[in-house]
């Protein structure tokens, strides 16, 4: 059992948690995602990735969207409830070392992610290019926290309500073109996203680097529900990755493999969502 | 055959043992093996695809007693040879026959801590009924004395009755025992070490302990029920339980010894890493590892769809690849989570399946085909890269093998395509690779293996390893022996310890 100990809602769906787990506090690093579950017996489980973590207060900081049941149900949990079952850190850690000029694009939530791993390239020396975007500006999160770590920094919305009018791909390109040529990429964010990133490099031959949340039930190498092709390889995003070459990922294949539930999962969200409505109103 | 229901099977038992009853001790060898053998009761198979409650629902006590006065009470006992954990067989057989059920049930837990689970999931007629006298003289070894299903009977009893005799504890010894995996070698070696006084921990990934007995074997062979009593009784005798804990992740495997002070650590994580087959279309949405198609009906609930947060993908045509008992289990689930047709593929013929007959036979029973001497050669997608069929080949059988099964050969042009929307694929599991790769002194086989003496040492100082991940797939009992055999190691190397310590603090209080 872990106390959430502070709660926080970032925009109109994404909210921030910082969860008392001193064990996973002191073993995590940067790239490294936890599983939950909101119910120990009929709960699912869900993989999110580690955004933060403090020794001193042992605790980790988690960031998600609502977007199904599980999310649901734990955006309405409040500080002092404590979550049935956290595991983690899982998979394996970013590899950090001084590769010279790195750009870090994160689009949507894919910031919170992307926070440590900025951090620790900044802190071993790495001069950092940050591009994050959303749809538009309410969606936009951590931006003043980000751009701190930022020797260059890029905001760009799909509407234009804020910053550039542009998806991240404009400044990502425009990047890879100029002088000083990128000696590494890092995309975070929804699947599409990262899949265009990874296009928009390749002519460009800058190794991008992507973090893939994919379906998973244990997250310990156990069921294969997780797995995607890179390289025409079978590799399983729990114990192999999550980060991987988004050159070689088959990013269709991994839409079409998170989708495989959507209809269900929006029928239980909306059963959830209506049934919870029904109980407040007789409480009222 | 028709099916008999428990009913009227126990109200034949009852009529059978009038005749039997007065001579339970006189009887002869021949009038033994002329008593019919007891057919075990089942869930009516038009019923049971519908729902996940347990097939075989076990003998009445009139059946128990004449199986067991079947037995010859042999002075060389094949039965007990053959058994990993060598269970005194007749011993507690005689007790059934007299109708002492109680004192059945103690010679059992002498040796065995899970007879609920054994009975039901060991295989049996490859084991202790493989040489019994009674198969023999009846040639045909399913005639043999149903030892398992006994042993069963009398866990049942004990269950019902309530009654749960702890084992008998030492006083503690001081000395920290960390179990890492709570599958049936770690659940062996927790009791086996807490009852020498030991202090044990086990540390379980999920949130639920029984590894594969609760992710793996399906609530119709093995309910859930029966994990849950088999666990309280180590809660009872003291042993610490902490789950959500992935030891190797969430913490070294080495800070298990030098930070947190274990004295001894037994790995038992088990063979969980799903086998692909390594064909075209295998990322397919609607393709599974029986893995995972079974740890969501399983350990998730799926089955319960109005509960369960975990769904589970909706199937017309099933095609099950594999022929061992994980893919019956699969098959089987797949009957009831309302597939409409479920298929097996097998690449040889029914003899070699390695799957258990009864399991076979029941899968049988329950709506689900068999298509032998075929394999898969790729699955076919459509334009949502979803599954719409498989293209299989024909294969005939040539000469043996170095197992002693007839390899297949397949036919050359022979392929074929079948529609279906899910394909599972249940050809074996490697080991778990957790623990090898962020703990480096474990040494491993190319197969990812651990490496064991013959006290089930690893390589790694204080580190004891059995089950699954030293054997690679294999059963249920298999991995108790080995769990057995490693808690005795363990015990040993503690209590040597022990004595060395307190020599040392006599010629310490000696010298001053």
């Amino acid at each position: 059992m872990n106390k959430i100990i502070y709660k926080e809602q970032l925009s109109k769906d994404v909210f921030l948690m910082r969860i008392n787990a001193p064990r996973i506090a002191e073993e995590r690093r940067p790239g490294q995602f936890i599983i939950l579950q909101t119910d120990e017996d009929y709960g699912e489980r869900i993989p999110l990735t580690i955004a933060d973590a403090d020794t001193d207060e042992e605790s980790i900081t988690i960031i998600f969207q609502v977007v199904g049941k599980t999310t649901t149900a734990l955006s309405m949990m409040l500080m002092g409830d404590y979550l049935p079952v956290l595991v983690g850190p899982l998979g394996k850690p970013t590899h950090i070392k001084n590769f010279g000029r790195v750009i870090c694009v994160a689009g949507g939530i894919g910031v919170a992610p992307m926070f440590p791993i900025a951090q620790a390239l900044k802190d071993a020396g790495n001069h950092v290019s940050i591009i994050i975007g959303a749809r538009t500006k309410e969606l936009l999160i951590l931006e003043k926290k980000i751009k701190k770590i930022a020797d260059e920094f890029i905001v760009c919305t799909d509407d234009g309500s804020y910053g550039r009018k542009a998806l991240v791909t404009e400044p990502l390109k425009e990047l890879c073109e100029s002088t000083q040529k990128p000696d590494m990429v890092i995309a975070i964010g929804p699947p599409i996203m990262m899949k265009f990133c990874s296009l928009t490099t390749k002519p460009y031959n800058v190794f991008t680097q992507v973090s893939l949340n994919t379906i998973m039930v244990d997250g310990t190498g156990m069921c294969g529900g997780c797995r995607v092709s890179v390289n025409n390889e079978v590799k399983f995003v729990c114990v192999d990755g999550p980060e991987f070459d988004g050159h070689q990922v088959d990013f269709d294949n991994m839409i079409a493999r998170l989708n495989a539930y959507k209809s269900i999962e929006q029928q239980k969200q909306k059963c959830f969502v209506e049934k919870t409505f029904k109980q407040k109103e007789e409480l009222v | 055959m028709s099916h008999l229901s428990a009913e009227e099977l126990s109200l034949k038992a009852k009529e059978v043992i009038v005749q039997y009853i007065d001579k339970c001790d006189t009887l002869k060898q021949k009038e033994r093996t002329k008593i019919p053998a007891q057919e075990m009761p089942t869930q009516d198979p038009f019923i049971r695809r519908t729902n996940l409650n347990e097939v075989a629902i076990g003998f009445s006590e009139e059946q128990a007693r004449i199986e067991a006065m079947r037995c010859l009470q042999c002075i060389k006992k094949n039965c007990v040879d053959d058994c990993p954990v060598g269970i005194d067989i007749p011993g507690f057989i005689n007790k059934i026959a007299h109708g002492d059920f109680e004192s059945a049930a103690q010679i059992i837990k002498q040796t065995t801590l899970l007879p609920a689970i054994c009975g039901r999931v060991c295989p049996q007629e490859t084991q202790c009924q493989l040489h019994c006298a009674v198969g023999k003289a009846l040639k045909d070894v399913d005639k043999s004395v149903a030892i398992g299903r006994l042993e069963r009977f009398i866990a049942d009893w004990e269950r019902k009755k309530g009654k749960r005799i702890l084992p008998e504890m030492k006083p503690p010894t001081g000395k920290r025992v960390a179990v890492v995996g709570s599958g049936p070698a770690g659940l062996v070696v927790a009791a086996d070490c807490k009852r020498e006084g030991h202090h044990v921990t086990i540390f379980e990934a999920f949130h639920k302990l029984g590894g594969v007995l609760r992710y793996g074997i399906p609530e119709f062979r093995l309910p859930n029920e029966i994990i849950d009593k088999e666990i309280e009784t180590l809660n009872e005798m003291g042993v610490e339980i902490i789950t959500n804990f992935v030891v190797g992740r969430t913490r070294k495997l080495m800070d298990l010894i030098e930070k947190d002070k274990y004295d001894a650590v037994f790995v038992g994580t088990g063979a969980g890493l799903p086998v692909f087959m390594g064909i075209e279309g295998e990322n397919l949405v609607g393709v599974f590892s029986a893995n995972e198609y079974l740890t969501r009906a399983n350990l998730m609930h799926a089955f319960e769809k109005d509960k369960a947060d975990t769904p589970m993908f909706s199937s017309k045509k099933v095609a099950v690849l594999g022929g061992g008992n994980v893919a019956m289990d699969s098959a089987r689930m797949a009957k009831r989570f309302g597939a409409e047709e479920v298929f097996v593929l097998y690449r040889r013929t029914e003899n070699e399946m390695p799957a258990r007959k009864e399991e076979v036979q029941h899968a049988k029973e329950e709506g689900v085909e068999f298509h032998f001497l075929e394999n898969a050669k790729r699955i076919v997608g459509d334009d949502h890269g979803c599954v719409k069929g498989i293209e299989c080949l024909r294969y005939e059988l040539g000469e043996p093998d170095e197992s002693g099964r007839r390899r297949p050969h397949e036919i050359k042009n022979s392929e074929f395509i079948v529609e279906v929307d899910t394909v599972i694929v249940a050809i074996g599991n490697g080991s778990n690779p957790l623990i090898s790769q962020t703990t480096p002194q474990i040494k491993v086989n190319k197969r990812g293996n651990v490496l064991v003496d013959e006290t089930q040492k690893t390589s790694m100082d204080r580190v004891f390893a059995g089950g699954d991940i030293v054997l690679g797939a294999a059963t249920v009992i298999l991995a108790m022996g080995e769990g057995r055999k490693a808690a005795a190691s363990i015990n040993l190397m503690l209590a040597k310890e022990t004595e060395s310590e307190t020599k040392k603090k006599m010629y310490t209080v000696s010298d001053m």
